[in-house]
């Protein structure tokens, strides 16, 4: 699994590439607590093109996060899910609650 | 009770250590050994999610992250039928029926979805468990016979 992490205008963008699962989830939530305390961050875009399969574990990460933002006002954004990760997205209901968009200009435009 | 005689086709069996870099390890196996079927590429994925779900349980709750200890997959295609069966002797589940419900985990960080995606994405499923002995998932798979010989099939013309 490979993240990576850009921060642009107090956005936080994190690329992903690999399997979102159980192996990922401590890593991407250290990778997300370290950059919250040493960064002003509104909002924070999630890039899963690159990302071939999703589980529970990986929602749950995203769920945990999307909380903690909306309680500061921030937003959270999935970019280009695959066909495969956007059916457990929108099966798991989370679809309907954290915007899924088509590239990472069209998170900057909404947010 | 009905038992039903299937001719059994294959069967595999995989034990690994309780960390999370054997959740991929599980599934791509178990998917793999699938694809000795006929299912379809979306039969695969789901396959891959429960097995994921199963075996992720397994780690988190079961053994509670415990890397010294082992899960146990196990299948077998048995006709048009994959049977899997996802084991630890770990913890065991105190309220079956709680732990079955959507949304609920003991878990602070987790969304309790788990166990929904299993019985969604499988044909059958059922849990065994037992309070310090253990949990046993077992799912089912079956071939999907929509996509039927063509051979009785009419020709259709159709007029542009």
């Amino acid at each position: 699994m490979y993240l990576q992490k850009q921060i642009v205008n107090n956005n936080l963008i994190l690329r992903l590439q690999g399997d979102f699962d159980l192996m990922i989830t401590d890593k991407f939530r250290e990778a997300i607590e370290e950059v919250l305390v040493k960064n002003r961050i509104d909002n924070i875009i999630i890039n899963l093109e690159n990302v071939s399969f999703i589980d529970s574990s990986g929602l749950g990460v995203i769920l945990g996060r999307y909380k903690q933002l909306s309680q500061r006002g921030g937003k959270l954004f999935l970019v280009n899910p695959k066909p495969q990760v956007a059916k457990i997205l929108e099966f798991s209901g989370i679809s309907k609650i954290i915007r899924i968009v088509t590239n990472e200009e069209e998170a900057f435009r909404v947010s | 009770m009905q038992v039903t005689e299937r001719k059994l086709l294959n069967e595999m069996k995989i034990e690994f250590l309780s960390i999370p870099e054997n959740v991929a390890l599980a599934r791509v196996v178990v998917a793999s050994f699938a694809a000795q079927l006929d299912f379809t590429l979306t039969d695969l994925d789901e396959i891959k999610v429960a097995v994921s779900e199963a075996v992720s349980n397994a780690i988190i709750h079961g053994y509670e992250n415990d890397s010294s200890k082992s899960v146990v997959v196990s299948a077998r295609i048995e006709e048009n039928r994959l049977n899997i069966v996802v084991e630890d002797i770990g913890k065991g589940i105190a309220d079956l029926e709680q732990a079955l419900q959507p949304a609920f985990s003991t878990h602070p960080d987790r969304m309790g979805f788990g166990f929904v995606f299993m019985q969604s994405f499988m044909n059958d499923f059922s849990v065994k468990t037992e309070l310090g002995a253990g949990t046993k998932v077992f799912m089912s798979k079956i071939l999907s016979d929509v996509f039927m010989d063509n051979d009785n099939e009419e020709n259709v013309q159709l007029d542009m």
